[in-house]
């Protein structure tokens, strides 16, 4: 029984993951996605005619049945890389991706050393040779004094 | 170490501000282009920049300085832009009567569907070669800011005279064909 059960909730699963697959993309996801190759905002904020007609475009692609990615690259053969909101994962646009990581990197690493150094200040031997005796008589007659 | 780890910390700090300076001037160098139009207006008659375009009127690609010896009217355009409608029969008719003279109308069709483009050509009869530039790469180079814009240039490949905006209006038109004469006469 416990075995049927496993076997129903897996096929579930595995149906639910390909119907999700399957679905169409999204045109207001698209939009966010892609930019206004006239006024660079993307398409869901842009009213410039052009954008219009791209949205035009992808919302017929959809109803022809293409998947985002194939979209995004009939785009990207009509205007170029520029259109995608985010950049590619390759080539020059790999960058824009390695740059920021590269970046908080090498912050890390800064702030790493400064911490060590800090810490290496705070954990100096303490200065525990004794006081010169005159300078030692000195401090309790001003102790003395203080407290009398 | 505390000595070590700031001098790290310097050249990390000196190296990004280096590299973002180095980005900035890459931007401007590349993108801006020149201000071609000012040029022209001063009389300066700067140099067009080159390309090498795909077609749309026919297979095969076009190269600005394979026009050397040919004085060119370069007219950027774009299907969805509305006074460029008005102006499209214009440049035809320029491309018609000058065509023997030794002029060559160009269009550039930028930031648009291709298959748009060839609509327009069509509605419009446009029989001068037009060339594609989706991604509006070649923009830059000629300091073009809307659509459309038109340069006239000569036969040594210089800019003559530039027009922002549409030759739509009779003064710009009589321009234009001033300009024209100047290139051809180089």
């Amino acid at each position: 029984m416990t075995r049927r059960a496993l076997v129903l909730i897996v096929s579930a699963l595995v149906t639910s993951g390909a119907a999700a697959g399957a679905a169409p993309p999204n045109a207001a996801d698209l939009e966010a996605e892609l930019v206004c190759p006239v006024c660079e905002t993307t398409l869901d904020q842009s009213t410039a005619p052009v954008a219009q007609r791209m949205k035009a475009f992808i919302r017929v692609r959809i109803a022809a049945g293409d998947s985002e990615q194939e979209i995004k690259d009939a785009l990207v053969d009509q205007f170029g890389p520029a259109v995608l909101a985010t950049p590619l994962k390759s080539g020059f646009g790999l960058l824009a991706w390695l740059l920021p990581l590269a970046a908080l990197l090498a912050g890390a690493v800064v702030v790493g050393l400064l911490i060590r150094s800090w810490s290496g200040r705070r954990d100096l031997p303490a200065d525990d040779r004794p006081l010169d005796p005159q300078l030692e008589q000195r401090v309790d007659e001003e102790l003395a004094r203080f407290d009398g | 170490m505390a000595r070590r780890a700031k001098l790290v910390a310097q050249g990390v700090a000196l190296g990004l501000v280096a590299l973002l300076f180095i980005l900035l001037a890459w931007t401007l160098l590349t993108e801006e282009g020149g201000d071609l139009a000012a040029a022209a207006a001063r009389g300066e008659r700067p140099e067009a920049p080159d390309f090498t375009l795909g077609r749309l009127d026919q297979e095969g690609e076009l190269a600005l300085s394979s026009l050397r010896g040919k004085a060119v009217v370069l007219n950027v355009w774009a299907s969805w832009c509305i006074p460029c409608k008005e102006e499209a029969p214009f440049l035809e008719q320029v491309w018609q009567q000058n065509r023997n003279r030794g002029l060559v109308v160009v269009g550039l069709d930028a930031k648009d569907f291709r298959s748009d483009a060839r609509r327009f050509m069509k509605r419009f009869g446009l029989t001068f070669p037009i060339v594609y530039d989706g991604p509006g790469d070649t923009l830059g180079g000629y300091g073009v800011t809307g659509f459309p814009e038109t340069f006239v240039i000569d036969r040594e490949g210089k800019v003559v005279e530039a027009f922002a905006g549409a030759v739509n209006a009779t003064e710009d038109r009589v321009r234009l064909r001033a300009a024209i004469e100047q290139a051809l006469a180089s």
